[in-house]
């Protein structure tokens, strides 16, 4: 499975200059990124979503990039110029927000916005993108893609929104996906169907992904390799199915103070946070 | 006889809009949660959960038409709440950023429901309040915005208990907290419900949440209640609706090929 690496992080760091002097949110991070689902989990301000961010450049004006190494494909993410940046964003990677009522345009149908999402990035004629837009649609297990594309974002549910948005994603058949949180707002069953759809694109056309989010039940069951985010640091970085016996403190707290359905109704461990974690 | 079940509802519907237009968003729901205990409603979004626990306490639009029957130790609850009802029933929401005023202190927040009640010692009140959900002191004269979500979602529990309520209705308490402030706050309310004899009704799409608070749960979807149950039963998956065995099988992980064998539960 693990050729060469489609991306590698070499010290990522992510420091944001505010009133009160520069803040480093992600505080030299590294890994590689193969053909595989990697997950990213972490709590709120861990540093999770802003490293996803970063490797498209994706940083608040008050934000700064540096590392000692960031490449996709041969390519220097930190050196390339904007249009470089350009045919890489969108093209090549591609990024899944959370929310789609966010990320959809609401004045402009569902159609139009897959259609103008792979015409940017290619020379289709409007009739072949068209047909490449249902044929998507179809691929996301959306049974009436010719309804759903003349339809607007209000007038789908949020399940259904956040497979037009993974339609939008990988029309350009990117090499790379980062979906921050793709899941979070749908209902749990919901939430499976648009996991298996992620899961058939790493297996059927070896994308990689890049899968942040914060439910480390979820990522445990559906990624290949996690890594743990704490204070802006990787922890810990393990397979995924060895995740329930992570060695780090910070992780097994996490774990243990979940609540679980076979669980006991006793109190929850609380996670006693050791100052070092953030060293 | 026994004694009559704190909360008891009836054949409940509650139907928004009118004619046409109408959406019947609770429908015929019944159940009843005994004295002291925490009873769970579940279910995915649009399945009436949060409109059932709004039905109790009384927060539906005025607009919205409400049938059945709701009875809070025996008594029939009429079509309005009355402040001596408010006194006994409480209510916390899924928020905490949107629940707490935002310019007004912690004090501001905690001070005025004991007031409203006219209650005494407002000031020691809302310093045990505080202590309660394990605050200290010095966090009275904070504003919303200089809480963490953890801390804000505390001080919302603060609010509700300052008064002395018997029953708390529980709106996703933790669903906007990371897990390790949910183990927190879930702790925090688990304590004060035994300390006190409290009754909750907790909504929450988390079955593992619900699983670990309350004793009894319904599962609900398009607005009915498909099956009430005990906590045991869940655990053991002695479920009787194939959509709550999907619906546990689901929160229990990714699993690739149970996704194939999802079904769609029409209304």
């Amino acid at each position: 499975m693990k050729d060469s690496p489609l991306l590698v992080v070499e010290d990522l760091r992510v420091t944001f200059d505010t009133a009160r002097g520069p803040v480093e949110a992600v505080r030299g991070v590294s890994f590689e990124l193969g053909r595989e689902k990697l997950g990213i989990v972490g709590e709120s301000g861990s540093g999770k979503s802003q490293t996803g961010r970063a490797l498209l450049g994706l940083i608040a004006r008050n934000g700064r990039i540096d590392a000692k190494r960031l490449s996709f494909d041969g390519i220097d993410l930190l050196d390339a110029d904007e249009r470089t940046m350009r045919s890489i964003r969108g093209a090549r990677i591609s990024m899944i927000m959370q929310d789609p009522k966010f990320s959809l345009n609401p004045v402009i149908s569902v159609g139009k916005q897959i259609v103008e999402a792979f015409r940017v990035h290619t020379r289709a004629s409007k009739r072949e993108a068209r047909e490449r837009a249902l044929a998507m649609l179809s691929a996301v297990r959306i049974r009436n893609p010719e309804h759903v594309f003349d339809a607007y974002p209000h007038e789908v549910s949020g399940g259904m929104g956040q497979r037009i948005m993974i339609a939008m994603m990988m029309i350009p058949e990117p090499d790379i996906i980062i979906a921050d949180e793709p899941t979070s707002a749908l209902d749990v069953t919901v939430q499976m169907q648009v996991l298996a759809i992620l899961d058939d694109m790493v297996s059927e056309r070896g994308t990689g992904l890049l899968f942040i989010s914060h439910d480390l039940n979820l990522v445990a069951s559906f990624c290949d390799r996690v890594l743990v985010m704490y204070a802006g640091r990787i922890v810990e970085t393990i397979a995924a199915r060895d995740l329930r016996s992570a060695q780090h403190p910070y992780t097994r707290g996490l774990l243990n103070c979940l609540p679980s359905i076979d669980g006991s109704s006793a109190e929850l461990p609380v996670l006693a946070r050791d100052p070092e974690w953030a060293l | 006889m026994s004694v009559a079940p704190m909360i008891q509802v009836e054949g409940l519907d509650v139907i928004f809009g009118h004619g046409s237009r109408a959406f019947r968003a609770v429908r015929q729901v019944s159940f009843s949660v005994e004295a002291g205990t925490s009873y769970g409603l579940v279910g995915e979004s649009g399945s009436g959960k949060t409109t059932v626990l709004r039905a109790i306490g009384g927060l539906l639009a005025e607009s919205a038409q409400v049938r059945g029957v709701i009875r809070l130790a025996g008594e029939e609850l009429g079509a309005h709440r009355s402040r001596a009802f408010r006194r006994r029933v409480q209510m916390v929401f899924q928020d905490p950023y949107g629940s707490l005023h935002p310019r007004h202190t912690v004090d501001q927040i905690l001070g005025e429901p004991a007031r409203v009640h006219g209650l005494d010692r407002v000031d020691e009140r809302i310093r045990r309040a505080l202590k309660e959900v394990g605050l200290d002191s010095s966090f009275r004269f904070r504003y919303p915005h200089q809480l963490s979500g953890g801390q804000r979602q505390r001080v919302a529990v603060a609010r509700a208990l300052i008064i002395e309520p018997e029953i708390v209705l529980l709106d996703e308490p933790t669903s906007a907290l990371d897990v390790s402030v949910q183990a927190e706050v879930l702790n925090v309310l688990g304590r004060l419900r035994r300390e006190h004899g409290l009754t909750y009704v907790l909504v929450s799409h988390n079955l593992a949440v619900v699983s670990h608070m309350c004793d009894a749960l319904a599962v609900m979807q398009h607005g009915a209640v498909l099956e009430t149950l005990d906590v045991d039963q869940m655990r053991t998956g002695v479920l009787v609706h194939p959509y709550t065995r999907q619906l546990v099988r689901a929160s229990r992980g990714y699993d690739r090929a149970a996704v194939e064998t999802l079904e769609e539960f029409d209304a």
